[in-house]
Order: C-alpha cells, then structure tokens, then sequence
C-alpha cells in the first residue's frame, strides 16, 4: 500500500489519499492520471488492470484501488 | 419523420395518449410499437439493418451470459474437487468464448456501419489514386444510410460490451431490448445512452405525473427555441458566407466562427432537449449531453461537456481497453524503461488517444474533414497535456486562479480554438480550410464587421435582434443552471409569470422560427451522423 500510495502522491502531490473517497467523482484523476495508474500497478505488483475494472468504485480512493489490486491479485 | 414537424406533435401526441392509457406493464411495448412506427416513416428499407443490429447483439449478449451463468453452476457444483488452476484454465476457455462471442457481433455490426457510411468514402480514395496512374475510375455505389446508425449501433455496442464485462446481466427479452437500441426520442441524434442508465425508466410502468409531462414539454419547447429560432436562423448568414470562398475571406471567416459555434450547439443541444424532453413525458430519463460546453477553460475541459455521451462511450469503449492492453502495457513498461518514466508514461496515452480522436473524427462523417479536424483536436489536446506543468507554473507565479478576468480569457480562448477547428464541418475540403483560416489576419477587411456588410449576407436587421435576443437568453440560461434546474426555478414562480415566460417562449417559436425564408428546418446537423 505504500507503495501505492507513494506513486499516487507523485502523481497529484496536493492530494490526501489517506482520507479522499472521491477521486473520481470530483474531477481529480482523469483517464490520463487512471493508465498511469493502471501501467504503474502492472510493474509494481504484477497485475493486469483490464477495462472491464475501470470503474469510478474502483478508483475513488486509494484504498478503493488497493483493494482491487488485492482481488485480482487472489484471482490471478 | 423529423422533431421539427407538425407530424412528429401528432405522433408524440397519440403515443402520449395510449402510453398512460394502457396498463402500465404494457407501456413499454407502446413505446417498441410507436419506436418502430416512428422508424418506418423514415423508410421500410431502413428496418433490415436496425433489426440486424438489435437481434446480433442480444443474441451474441445473451450467450455471454449463458456461458458466465453455465460457469457459475460448475464451479458450484465442483468446488471441492477442482484445484486453484483447474478452476483458473475453465474460467479462461469461458472467457475466450465470451470474446470470441463478443468480437463477432462487435465487428459484424462495425462492420455494416463501415459499409454503409464508408464504402463511397473509400472509393473515392481509390479513384483518387487511380486517377493518379491514369486509370479508370471505380463507380460510386447506391448504398442507403439508415437513419441514426451511428447512434444506434454504438447503443447496442456499449450493451453488449458491458454484459461482456459483467457490469450488467443480458436482458431476456428481445423485446426490451429493441426497446432500448430503438427508443425513439433519442433514435436519429443521441444521447448514445446505455442500457442501465434507460432500463428503470424504460420498463417500470409510469402513472400520469403532470408536473413530469409539463417539465418534459418545457424542455422541448425551449429545444424548439433553440432549433428555430437561433439555429435555424444563423445559418441563413452562415451558408452564405461558406459558399462563397471567394468573397468572404478574412474577418467574415471570424464572423462564420462564431456563427457556426452558436448554430451547431443551438441546433444540437436543441435537438437533445426535444428528444430528453419527449423522454421525460414517459417518465423516461435520457443522460445528459451537454454542461454548459462554452464555458470551458480548456479543450479537454471543452470535451468533458459538449456530446458528453459520445465522449464517454470513445473513453470507456476505446480509449480503456487499447491502454491497458497487454500490448500497451508492455510498450509501456519498454518506454519507460528506455525513454524516461515521464514520456515512457506518456507514450500509452498519445497512442490511445490517437486512436480515440481518429475514431471520433471518421465517426462524425465519412470525409478528409472531419479526419483532419479529429487528428486537430487531438493534437491541441496533446500539446495542452504538455504545456499542462508550464500552466500551472505560470498560474502560482501570477496568481491568476480564481481571477475572473484570467477565467474570462481562457472561456474566450477555448471558445475560439474549437471554434477554428469546427471549420473544417463548413468547407468542402481541408485545404480550403486551412486557407480561409490561416487567411483570417490578412484579409484585411475588418472593417466589414461595423459597415454595414454583414447586412449582405441574408439576414436583417430584425434577424439580428432576434439573433441576439436568443443568444443572450441561452447565456442568461447557462448562468441560471449553474445553481440549479432552471424549470425547478419557474415552476416557484406564480403563476402568471410562468404563464408569461411560457407562452412567450410558445410565440417566439411560432413568430421568431425561422419558417419559409428557403432554409430546410427539419434537417438537424447531428442527423447526418
């Protein structure tokens, strides 16, 4: 996670990923920030991202994404 | 049968009547009849391939899901015998089955659109070249454009691709679902709705509820202003500016900037209102399409509120998945590698969006044109993405955010970059666009903007005001929704003053429409699409 966090924070340094449930919702990733996003967790933790998971639930907060992470790390 | 007609008033009028007169587990088949009533008026020949499309789909979606529900029974029934890669390699020959379903009614009806709309374009190309080495040219070939293809078939699309991606089960009944490829409102221009945003409102049975139908008739009324009032007018000085590249170069060009944003988003917007209106009086919630697109303060911005729906269908249905494909991923992961991690990151994204821009420009017409302005607005977007760092430097150090007069310029510059690039709709070919616009600062005429010469081309002094009475009132419109439904607003309002704001907005359309001056008012811009 922090891990995670620490690419997240250099992404958009202005934001608190600890607390912030609505990335999304609120304009602050956009598609761009998301395929860093998702490029970046495939070299971290060796896991594809399809687009089928690219959905506002799944990046609203970095605990949000972690979490998926975490599920198609167990599916994989 | 167009929105702009006294017939479509007479069809929304009788549909209305049995929709609320049926029981209500019958009204969504009175909206599959009066859908396909609705296309029929548009030609019979039309059908076949609407017909096509819905029975393609749903059945290809309906054995997505056959072949997930089959997956689910077995590995119920076999989870304490199946090992964690046994049950891995079924779910992986499910998924290629569910691809190979998918793909196949994917490029089918991709396939029938390219035909369709593509064919001529790209006989054209070919004599093009063949004219080159001096051969004979291939002839052109009789093919009909169904109505709203475009639009329907990215409807059925985006359902099928999301039963693929289980982000909804596949409906049961064809029926419904034709419903929802052919509802009529939003069947010949948008919204490219999906299919759970529509079901709730399509299938629930919906009882008379007057302030639904009156807010609904507002809605398309004010369409109506919109269409025929402002659109239908300023294009009468429009077309005459753009047919003659001759005499009207250099400031007139700025002039046709401004009249053409204001014609394609009068006209647009208020084709969406009539048909998200004409949705509303069946209780039927259609998306929105526009926020308010000329107050944006970046392209990108610009993008995210003008045909919002078509935006987030490239985004979510090209975009993603050519980003993270494995492919692009790898690409990714070698750039970053040998070229940096900052334009390593990049790289992913400049080719994805390359392809989404291509695709919405061939989407918008089979020309050069509209390749080009697409290829044009992914290269403003690109090089805005670039300077984005440069921006944000510049805004700290002057401390410009929040400055309203900072705000101002950006709405001003966003409004006349889109604006240069919406000129290639208006021209016959790229070249000639590029000439009348980079000609705009040495035509040498601006004086044609205060001596009267504008009164040359079809429009009078009465259209002006009229003109500018609509313009300042969809901008007092745009203010007033920033804080809320403007009809909420009305609706608190006595009586009379709804009663004045109404009919008043009734008699522009019947006083102030643009009717019988040679302009052809049924014809909407996004029809052609």
């Amino acid at each position: 996670m922090d891990e995670l966090l620490e690419f997240l924070e250099e992404l958009h340094p202005d934001v608190d990923y600890e607390t912030c449930d609505t990335l999304i919702d609120d304009g602050i990733l956009d598609s761009f920030d998301i395929i860093s996003i998702i490029s970046e967790v495939a070299d971290m933790f060796d896991v594809t991202i399809s687009a089928e998971y690219i959905v506002p639930e799944n990046f609203n907060s970095a605990q949000a994404l972690y979490d998926l992470i975490t599920y198609l790390e167990d599916e994989g | 049968m167009q929105f702009v007609s006294y017939g479509f008033l007479l069809f929304l009028t009788v549909v209305f009547i049995v929709y609320y007169l049926v029981p209500g587990r019958f009204q969504w088949m009175v909206l599959l009849a009066a859908s396909y009533v609705f296309y029929l008026f548009a030609g019979p020949k039309y059908l076949i391939y609407i017909v096509a499309t819905t029975l393609t789909t749903w059945l290809a979606a309906r054995q997505i899901d056959l072949l997930k529900n089959r997956q689910d029974v077995y590995l119920e029934e076999n989870k304490k015998s199946l090992g964690r890669e046994e049950k891995k390699l079924y779910k992986a020959a499910t998924k290629k089955k569910q691809r190979f379903m998918m793909l196949g009614a994917l490029l089918l009806n991709l396939g029938i659109l390219a035909v369709v709309k593509y064919t001529n374009f790209a006989i054209s190309n070919i004599n093009a070249v063949i004219g080159l080495a001096g051969g004979e040219p291939i002839g052109l070939v009789s093919l009909v454009l169904p109505l709203g293809i475009s639009f329907y078939t990215f409807r059925a699309l985006s359902y099928l691709i999301d039963v693929y991606r289980k982000t909804i089960p596949a409906e049961k009944n064809v029926f419904k679902f034709a419903l929802f490829v052919s509802f009529f409102p939003q069947l010949i221009q948008g919204p490219i709705s999906r299919f759970n945003q529509l079901e709730s409102g399509l299938f629930t049975p919906h009882r008379l509820n007057w302030k639904r139908v009156s807010f609904g008739l507002q809605r398309m009324l004010w369409g109506y202003v919109k269409k025929m009032v402002i659109a239908d007018r300023i294009v009468i000085g429009l077309t005459t500016m753009t047919g003659d590249t001759a005499t009207y170069t250099g400031a007139y060009v700025l002039v046709e900037v401004f009249f053409y944003a204001i014609q394609l988003y009068a006209d647009f917007s208020g084709g969406l209102d009539m048909a998200i209106g004409a949705g509303q009086i069946f209780g039927v919630t259609l998306p929105e399409n526009f926020e308010r697109p000329f107050f944006s303060k970046s392209i990108k911005e610009y993008w995210n509120r003008w045909h919002i729906t078509m935006g987030a269908w490239f985004t979510d249905y090209i975009f993603y998945p050519i980003s993270v494909c494995k492919p692009m991923l790898n690409l990714s992961k070698w750039s970053r590698t040998h070229l940096g991690p900052v334009l390593g990151r990049r790289l992913s994204v400049y080719l994805s969006s390359f392809a989404v821009w291509l695709a919405t420009g061939v989407w918008h017409g089979a020309s050069w044109n509209f390749v080009f302005w697409g290829l044009s607005n992914y290269l403003v977007i690109m090089v805005s993405q670039e300077f984005e760092p440069l921006y944000r430097r510049f805004h700290q150090r002057f401390n410009v955010d929040g400055n309203l007069l900072y705000k101002v310029f950006q709405v001003a510059r966003t409004f006349l970059l889109m604006g240069f690039l919406r000129m290639y709709d208006c021209y016959d070919s790229v070249l000639t666009t590029w000439r009348m616009v980079a000609g705009v600062p040495f035509g040498g005429n601006w004086n044609v903007l205060w001596d009267g010469s504008l009164m040359q081309i079809g429009l009078t002094t009465a259209d002006y005001v009229i003109l500018a009475a609509g313009i300042l009132l969809m901008f007092l419109v745009s203010m007033s929704q920033r804080s809320g439904s403007v009809r909420e607003k009305i609706h608190a309002k006595p009586f009379a003053v709804r009663f004045v704001i109404w009919t008043t907005l009734f008699m522009a359309v019947l006083l102030a429409g643009a009717y019988g001056i040679g302009y052809d008012a049924s014809n909407f811009i996004y029809n052609q699409f």
